[in-house]
C-alpha cells in the first residue's frame, strides 16, 4: 500500500489539520529537564520540579493565551504533571481547545567519521511509549533531527540517517495514534549566505519526504517543522521579506501538498524576529497549499520568563507578557502582525546560542 | 546549489506557466515514423511524408482549435515541415499562441533480468540535440519512463533507473532553454484494482521528485505527464469522480506546489472517458496547486482520424470532430464539460492497446 491507513488515519488527518489551524500555532514548552535548567539559571530560579510545574502552570493558564494555541508540546515529566488546584495539565489544555503533543526522541548522538555531525536516538521500544503517552492524553509527537551547514556538511550520510530516524519515527507514531512533527533542523550556525541555506534546506527536506513515503507515512497525518531560510549565524542579517520568499519557495519545492501544516522552529532568532519573518510569509503573494504557523520555544517564552524571575508576585505580569507575544504570533500566522507590538527591548532580544545543544 | 539556475531560467518558468494555462492543454502529435504508420493503416492510409505531413496540417489550421491550445509535441520530422502553403508549422502554431514542443527521446530498451521491463535511452548528445530544437523554435520537450504493474514489477531497479533518466534529461532540457515534461507513465495493463495504482503511482512520483532534486532541476520550469489513477485495464471501471479522488490524491502526496501544471497523457482510454476524468478531476473540491490539464495524442486524434481517412474531402469534417475533442478537453480544465460533446465515430471506443509499444 502506499500509505499506511491504520486504525488511527481519520483521527491523525483530523488532529494535524487542527493544529495547523490559521490563526493558531504550537507552544514548545518541551524542553528537558537540563535544558530547562539552563533556562532557570538565566533568571536565577532554582531547577526543581516545583519551578518546572509553576513555569508551565504560568504559561498555560495566562488569560487570553490559549485561544492563539492548537497545540502545547511537552516533556514527559510536564505531561503527568497538574496545576496548583489538581487540575492534570492535559486535561486543563484538553478542556481549552489546545491538543497536548509529547517529546519522544532522547536526544542526538555522533555519527563516527563524520565532522560533528549526529543522528537522533529513541526508536528503541517508541512504539509502547507511544501507547503510553496516547493514554496520558497526548495525541501528537515531536522529533528533532539536527544538521549543520559547513565546507563539507551536511553529509549524504547525515542526511539519510536523520531522513530515515524521522521516518521511522513518524510511522511509528502513526501506528499509535499520535501525529508526528516531522522536524529537520538545519542549524543557523556558520558563515554562509542565505542561498546555501535554501539549497541545503531543500536538499534535506526532499531526502525526508523521499524516507517519508518509502516507510509508507500519511502525509495527511503529518506536520512539518523546519528551520526559517535565513542567512547564516555570522552573515548579515536580511530583511522578512527576504526570508519569507526563500522560505516559502524552498518548501514549494519540497513539501508535497498534502501536508496540512508547517509549524516553524525559531532557532535563535528573538521573538520579534521570529514573529515578523513568519508574518512575511503569510502576506507573500505565492501559492502555498499548506497553513504557515509556529512551533515555537524560546521565541514565545523569552520575555515571559524574564518577567517572572522565578517570583509568585511577577506571575500576572509575565502572563501578560506571555500573551502579547502569543497574541503577536496568531496575527502573523494570518499576515496581520504589526510591527512593535510588544515595546519590549527582551523582544528583540537575540536568541542565538552558537553550537546550541537542547 | 538546490536547483541549478540556467540562463532560461525566466523563459522556461514563463514558459511551463504558460502551457498550465486554464482552459488549454497540449496536442501530443509526436508518434514516430513507426507509431504513426499504426495509426495511418488503421485507416488506410500510405505511411508517407505527404501523408503525415497532411495529417499534421488538418491538425493545426483546424478553425478554432488554436486557442483551446498552448502547447503541441511534435515529432522531429514535423518540426521541420511546413504547410501546402509553405509555411513552417512552428510558424503556424507559435502565430497561434501555441508552444512548439519536442519528443527527445530515442524508445525503451529491456533491463536484462528483469520481467520485461525498459529504461529509456536518448541521453547521448541530448544537449546538442536541444540546441538545434530551440532554434528551429521548440521551447518544450517530452521524455517518455515506462514503468508497468505486476506482481514484481515495477522493481526498485527499474523506478530508480527511469527516475534517474527523467532527472538527468531535464536538467540537460534546462541548460538548453527547453522546459523538459517528466512523463514516468505507468502503464494500465493489468488485473489489479485502483488502490494498487495508486500506490505504485505515489511510489514512482516520489523517487521521480527526488531524483529530480538530486540533479538540480529547476521545478518551476517543468511539467508533469502522469498517468491518471485508474483500476488495471482487465479490471472492472469505475465512476470518474473515483478516477478524480484518487488521482489527485496521488499527486498532493508527491507532486510539490512549485510544478505550475500536471498535464494528464491519456493511455488506452478513450477520447470521452479521459475528458470526463479531467472534467472530474477539475471539479474535485481539495488542494491543486498546481492545474490540471491534458497532454493527449490518442484521446484528441481517434474520431478525427477515422473521419479524415486521408482523403482530401474529407478534411472539414475531421477538422469539426478535432475542434469538438478540443473543446471538450478545453472546458475539463476549467471542470464545466457537460458530456454533450457530439461524439465523433468512435469517441467512445476504448484505445487500450496491451503491452502498447508507441
Amino acid at each position: 500500500m502506499s500509505a499506511f491507513v491504520g486504525k488511527y488515519a481519520d483521527e491523525l488527518i483530523k488532529t494535524a489539520k487542527y493544529i495547523a489551524t490559521p490563526g493558531k500555532g504550537i507552544l514548545a514548552a518541551d524542553e528537558s529537564t537540563g535544558t530547562i535548567g539552563k533556562r532557570f539559571s538565566g533568571i536565577n530560579v532554582e531547577n526543581i520540579e516545583s519551578n518546572r510545574q509553576a513555569l508551565r502552570e504560568l504559561l498555560f493558564t495566562s488569560p487570553g493565551a490559549l485561544p492563539c494555541l492548537s497545540g502545547v508540546i511537552l516533556f514527559e515529566e510536564t505531561l503527568y504533571q497538574k496545576t496548583s488546584d489538581g487540575k492534570p495539565f492535559v486535561e486543563f489544555l484538553q478542556e481549552n481547545g489546545v491538543i497536548p503533543g509529547i517529546k519522544v526522541d532522547k536526544g542526538v548522538v555522533d555519527l563516527a567519521g563524520t565532522n560533528g555531525e549526529t543522528t537522533t536516538q529513541g526508536l528503541d521500544s517508541l512504539g509502547a511509549r507511544c501507547q503510553e503517552y496516547y493514554k496520558a492524553g497526548a495525541r501528537f509527537a515531536k522529533w528533532r533531527a539536527v544538521l549543520k551547514i559547513g565546507a563539507t556538511e551536511p553529509s549524504e550520510l547525515s542526511i539519510q540517517e536523520n531522513a530515515k530516524g524521522l521516518a521511522r519515527y513518524a510511522i511509528i507514531c502513526q501506528e499509535n495514534g499520535l501525529v508526528p512533527i516531522v522536524e529537520p533542523e538545519v542549524l543557523t550556525d556558520g558563515s554562509h549566505d542565505i542561498k546555501k541555506c535554501a539549497a541545503v534546506t531543500e536538499t534535506v527536506l526532499s531526502a525526508v519526504y523521499k524516507a517519508l513515503n518509502d516507510h509508507h507515512v500519511l502525509l495527511e497525518g503529518t506536520l512539518l517543522k523546519p528551520n526559517m531560510v535565513t542567512p547564516g549565524s555570522d552573515s548579515a542579517k536580511v530583511a522578512p521579506e527576504v526570508i519569507a520568499e526563500y522560505t516559502v519557495t524552498a518548501l514549494r519545492r519540497t513539501v508535497p501538498p498534502a501536508v496540512p501544516g508547517i509549524v516553524f522552529l525559531s532557532g535563535g532568532q528573538s521573538e520579534e524576529e521570529a514573529t515578523l519573518n513568519l508574518n512575511a510569509m503569510n502576506k507573500l503573494d505565492l501559492l502555498k497549499p499548506w497553513t504557515l504557523t509556529f512551533s515555537f520555544g524560546r521565541a514565545l517564552q523569552q520575555s515571559t520568563l524574564k518577567a517572572w524571575g522565578g517570583k509568585k508576585e511577577n506571575v500576572a505580569k509575565a502572563q501578560a507578557t506571555f500573551l502579547v507575544r502569543c497574541k503577536a504570533n496568531s496575527d502573523a500566522t494570518l499576515g496581520k502582525y504589526i510591527a512593535g507590538a510588544s515595546g519590549d527591548s527582551a523582544a528583540s532580544e537575540s536568541l542565538f546560542v552558537k553550537g546550541y545543544s537542547y | 546549489m538546490a536547483s541549478f539556475t540556467s540562463k532560461y531560467a525566466d523563459e522556461l518558468i514563463a514558459n511551463a506557466a504558460y502551457i498550465g494555462t486554464p482552459g488549454k492543454g497540449i496536442l501530443a502529435a509526436d508518434e514516430s515514423t513507426g507509431t504513426i504508420g499504426k495509426r495511418l493503416s488503421s485507416i488506410n492510409v500510405e505511411n508517407v511524408e505527404s501523408n503525415r505531413r497532411a495529417l499534421r496540417e488538418l491538425l493545426f489550421t483546424t478553425p478554432g482549435a488554436l486557442p483551446c491550445l498552448s502547447g503541441v509535441i511534435l515529432f522531429e520530422e514535423t518540426l521541420y515541415q511546413k504547410s501546402s502553403k509553405g509555411t513552417p508549422f512552428v510558424d503556424i502554431l507559435k502565430e497561434g499562441g501555441v508552444l512548439p514542443g519536442i519528443k527527445v527521446d530515442k524508445g525503451t530498451v529491456s533491463l536484462p533480468g528483469t520481467n520485461g521491463e525498459t529504461t529509456t535511452q536518448g541521453l547521448d548528445g541530448l544537449g546538442e540535440r536541444c540546441k538545434k530544437y530551440y532554434e528551429a523554435g521548440a521551447r518544450f520537450a517530452k521524455w517518455r519512463a515506462v514503468l508497468k504493474i505486476g506482481p514484481n514489477e515495477p522493481s526498485e531497479l527499474a523506478i530508480r533507473e527511469n527516475a534517474y533518466g527523467l532527472a538527468r534529461y531535464a536538467a540537460i532540457c534546462q541548460e538548453n532553454g527547453l522546459v523538459p515534461i517528466v512523463e514516468p507513465e505507468i502503464l494500465v495493463d493489468g488485473s489489479h484494482d485502483i488502490q494498487k495504482c495508486a500506490e505504485v503511482t505515489e511510489r514512482v512520483l516520489a523517487a521521480c521528485y527526488k531524483a529530480l532534486s538530486d540533479h538540480h532541476v529547476m521545478l518551476e520550469g517543468t511539467l508533469l505527464k502522469p498517468n491518471m489513477v485508474t483500476p488495471g485495464s482487465e479490471s472492472g471501471k469505475v465512476a470518474p469522480e473515483v478516477v478524480a479522488e484518487y488521482t489527485v490524491r496521488a499527486l498532493q502526496r508527491t507532486v510539490p506546489a512549485a510544478v505550475p501544471a500536471v498535464v494528464f497523457l491519456s493511455g488506452g482510454q478513450s477520447e470521452e472517458e479521459a475528458t470526463r476524468n479531467l472534467n472530474a478531476m477539475n471539479q474535485l473540491k481539495t488542494k491543486k496547486p498546481w492545474s490540471l490539464s491534458f497532454s493527449f495524442g490518442r484521446a484528441l486524434q481517434q474520431s478525427t482520424l477515422k473521419t479524415w481517412g486521408g482523403k482530401e474531402e474529407n478534411v472539414k469534417k475531421a477538422q469539426e470532430a478535432f475542434l469538438v475533442r478540443c473543446k471538450a478537453n478545453s472546458e475539463a480544465t476549467l471542470g464545466v464539460y457537460k458530456g454533450d460533446a457530439q461524439l465523433g465515430e468512435g469517441a467512445a471506443e476504448s484505445l487500450h492497446v496491451k503491452d502498447y509499444k508507441y
